[in-house]
């Protein structure tokens, strides 16, 4: 991090102006800190730096038992708290070797899939909301309402669920559960085109998108960048297709991937991903089996010996969840592979050269979350 | 037609009988002084509590309900609240034109109403050059806001007003140019007289296309000089957190914020006075019934009917479309409405000289 | 392409590389000297170059420090993880920074976190810890903090 006399010894010299956008700027969307080098409006150097919300869960993880860890990780990406959930459970899971039951499996992808709608509904307002268009967030905080609602029936909060654990789900479906999702459904893809007339097709909205923060395939691929950042630039990443986790291999749906490379590409690859969650829940909510939620486990985890992988798709990209057990009742050493972080040092490569404008721009179109970011 | 002419007029022989004409124009000063602010204490109160359950209303939810019926007192007590907050000055910045800045903005807004007709023979001064006094003073404005950038010492506050200067300076130019088409259509720069000469039907409907095109151009530049959405570059929150007011707080911040309002007003006014025959009833042809109903309806409902209307496109404008970005807002300035307006300039002169127009 | 398969295309570029088959994927052991040569040959691997550095990181073992390169490559999705060893007192190792750009981050979240030194890197400079943060480095396990530290 930088000390003030240090940005303020930079400035003034070459003529360039450097502004601090962060750590509490109403574009970084939480704590997050750029040091921002102008040429004007251009911006000629911007530099992130994080920590502000570093609460280091992977040390407090290596002094939590197996079935203790999976919650902190719901405070990671709070707006995928099911998603990290899973790739925890899955690693612990691959560990012990535990068959899942179908009923919990279906759930787990349902749960998953809502998330991303969720999540991707606040990216969606709070895209706009960068941009300058203030009325798209309440309309998208609107169905996103009806989503939170559904989680709160069944896991009981409406934020950090931590409702996936080791073997299942932690409670079965609230019976509601299957009839308020369809009204949401429907209700969403009713109100779907009306986002678009909003926004997508808003000829302000184009010129602002289209063109500007162009990260390039062989930049994203060097950058580590995955999910809709990395596809929007013509990267196949998509882990639901390529690792396939849960029930994914057996349902129809498609990799959104353009080759646009700029923020009006990512901007589509996830609406469009929007339309193949609804899709895949769609496929899901009338063919829940019957049976356990939860398969059965001893009280007390014990991984075996050795190292666990597990990759999740979030609604921000490839959540890495990496196990080191020697054997014990806690991880050895666990590192979570965020999406969020790769993401984030791919930014200076999109916006160098772009105005501020355009940089709130990028910023929304990467759908950053701090506390994935910062762990 | 009722009309308020017949109180200034008698309030005017009144003061003229008891007192020196001296004296009586001195009271009549004041006495316009205080409708002025109160002109403006009402336009803040109303505008911004009609701003604010406009955009309840776009965004499908329910706006300030609380304090007073339908929420009415909701800008009171928000005045309150900034009057009784500490007029902070920060460290380090130019305190003598920190402080000045508000006040310049705010006594811009107010000197430009000056020539504003609210209705018939209800008018401060008619003066010959009146829509040229308005554009010239309302340009003023941005000497303030510059002001406030500069000597805020923030680097927030200096980018909006620099972009601020950048936009007010290019769109008057349109703002300008569309105003020069009425003015030729009329021939005259006194408001009275252009507001007169759409007895017979409003300029927009009268003026054929180019009256047309000179309104739609004027409400879009309009919008931009007065730093709103889509065209707030000068605040953009989520870019410069507040702009060119970031440093500011309590009553110099809300002398700004009603400033902004008072200009919308201001434009809206003009835009009303010049296009839609300001406090004119509707008209159409020369005496027929349709007129006479019309003029039952007094002109300052007419006149405040047509700006809030105005005013209602702007905000509408405001909370439907996303901001453009600096060099986009001036590229839409220089090469497509300059163009278009000096274009149309031109066609209005044509029509104006030929008679064309009805 | 499976691990065995893998294991002999890669065994017969590495030879000073260990291998070990008993994990999710293939992992390579290669000592810390070689790192920098193993990376660029692993980055222009003959027609499946491994281009995707999806996760780095490092193990404290206690007695040693262990770097972590988790590669993939993108062309045929076939993953490798290397690890290098390093000594725990003096912990250097060259930076791969260059090579794939998302270590940059990476780096210097270990070299904070875990105190080890990345030869070459274009900016190591604290990314986490705050202003003034010196020598003792948090995910090691012999880090002690009794006021912030809740011990289970």
């Amino acid at each position: 991090m930088y000390r003030q006399s240090e940005i303020l010894d930079r400035s003034g010299h070459d003529g360039y102006m450097v502004i601090n956008v962060g750590p509490q700027h109403p574009a970084t969307h939480g704590v997050l800190h750029f040091v921002i080098t102008l040429n004007g409006e251009t911006i000629i150097k911007l530099e992130p730096h994080i920590g502000y919300i570093h609460r280091s869960i992977e040390k407090m993880c290596e002094s939590l038992n197996y079935r203790q860890f999976v919650y902190t990780t719901s405070r990671m990406d709070y707006l995928s708290s099911h998603i990290n959930n899973h790739a925890c459970c899955l690693a612990v899971e691959k560990g012990l070797e535990l068959e899942i039951p179908p009923r919990a499996q279906i759930i787990r992808i349902l749960m998953d899939e809502l998330t991303r709608l969720a999540s991707h509904q606040l990216w969606w307002g709070s895209m706009a909301m960068d941009i300058g268009a203030l009325t798209p967030f309440f309309h998208a905080f609107r169905e996103r309402e009806m989503i939170t609602d559904i989680f709160e029936d069944t896991c009981g909060t409406r934020l950090t669920m931590n409702y996936m654990v080791p073997g299942g789900v932690m409670a079965d479906l609230h019976p509601d559960f299957q009839q308020k999702v369809k009204v949401f459904l429907k209700q969403f893809q009713e109100k779907l085109p009306e986002y678009d007339e909003l926004v997508t097709g808003n000829i302000i909205f184009q010129n602002r998108t289209k063109g500007v923060g162009i990260l390039s395939k062989e930049d994203a691929i060097s950058y580590g960048v995955s999910g809709p950042t990395a596809r929007a630039s013509g990267v196949s990443c998509d882990v639901r297709k390529l690792y396939p986790y849960g029930v994914y291999d057996k349902l129809d749906f498609k990799e959104i991937t353009d080759t646009g490379c700029d923020t009006w590409a990512r901007y589509i690859v996830r609406m469009e991903e929007m339309r193949q969650s609804i899709h895949i829940i769609e496929q899901l909510i009338d063919n829940i089996p019957d049976g356990d939620f939860q398969a059965k486990t001893k009280a007390v985890l014990k991984l075996p010996k050795g190292e666990y992988y597990s990759r999740v798709e979030t609604a921000r990209g490839e959540l890495g969840v990496y196990i080191v057990s020697e054997g014990g009742t806690t991880p050895y050493r666990i590192k979570f592979r965020s999406p969020g972080f790769s993401n984030l040092s791919a930014m200076e490569t999109m916006v160098k050269g772009g105005k501020i404008g355009d940089f709130v721009a990028v910023m929304g179109s990467v759908d950053l979350v701090i506390p994935d970011i910062d762990r | 037609m009722w009309s308020l002419e017949n109180i200034t007029k008698s309030v005017d022989s009144w003061l003229n009988l008891q007192f020196s004409p001296t004296i009586a124009f001195l009271i009549e000063a004041v006495i316009i002084m205080v409708l002025v602010i109160g002109l403006f204490a009402f336009l803040g109160l109303v505008l911004v509590y009609m701003e604010r359950k406009v955009s309840s209303f776009m965004q499908i939810r329910l706006g300030p309900n609380r304090v007073g019926p339908m929420g009415i007192f909701q800008t009171a007590a928000d005045t309150l609240k900034l009057i009784v907050k500490e007029g902070f000055t920060p460290n380090n910045v130019d305190k003598f034109l920190f402080n000045l800045a508000p006040f310049i903005v705010m006594v811009v807004a107010m000197v430009v109403l000056a020539p504003f007709a609210f209705s018939k023979g209800f008018q401060i001064w008619d003066v010959n050059v009146g829509i040229f006094f308005i554009t010239a003073v309302s340009s003023l404005g941005v000497i303030g806001i510059l002001t406030a950038g500069w000597s805020s010492n923030n680097k927030y506050s200096l980018l909006g007003a620099m972009r601020s200067g950048a936009q007010i300076v290019s769109y008057e130019l349109s703002a300008g140019l569309t105003i020069l088409v009425i003015v030729m259509l009329t021939g005259s720069l006194r408001i009275s007289d252009i507001i007169n000469a759409q007895a017979d039907g409003w300029w927009i409907f009268k003026g054929h296309i180019p009256a047309i095109i000179a309104f739609v151009i004027y409400i879009i530049a309009a919008t931009a000089e007065t730093n709103r959405a889509p065209f707030d570059m000068a605040e953009a929150e989520s870019e410069l957190t507040a702009g060119f007011h970031t440093e500011y707080s309590g009553m110099k911040f809300a002398l700004f914020f009603l400033a902004e309002y008072a200009n919308v007003f201001i434009v809206c006014a003009i835009g009303a006075t010049l296009f839609l025959g300001g406090w004119m009833p509707l008209h159409f042809g020369e005496n027929n019934w349709f007129n006479t109903i019309m003029d039952y309806i007094p002109g300052i409902v007419w006149f405040f009917g047509k700006a809030f209307f105005l005013i209602f496109v702007i905000m509408w404008f405001r909370w439907t479309f996303p901001r453009l970005r600096i060099d986009q807002l001036l590229n839409l300035e220089w090469k497509y409405l300059l163009p278009i307006s000096l274009f149309n300039l031109l066609l209005a002169t044509v029509i104006a000289i030929t008679g064309w127009h009805f | 392409m499976n691990k065995e398969e893998l294991k002999i295309k890669l065994a017969a570029t590495f030879t000073t590389a260990a291998f070990d088959e008993s994990g999710q994927w293939l992992n390579m052991t290669v000592p810390a000297a070689d790192w920098l040569q193993v990376a660029q040959l692993l980055r222009n691997f003959g027609d499946f170059p491994f281009d995707y550095l999806f996760c780095l990181t490092c193990i404290d073992w206690k007695t040693k420090l262990t770097m972590v390169y988790h590669l993939s490559a993108i062309s045929t999705r076939d993953t490798v993880v290397v690890k290098v060893d390093l000594d725990r007192n003096n912990p250097e190792i060259e930076s791969v920074a260059q090579i794939w750009k998302t270590a940059n981050f990476h780096e210097r979240e270990v070299c904070e976190l875990f105190g080890v030194n990345f030869l070459n890197h274009p900016d190591l400079r604290l990314l986490i810890l705050p202003d003034g943060w010196e020598g003792r480095n948090p995910m090691r396990k012999d880090f002690e903090d009794p006021v912030n530290m809740i011990k289970l």
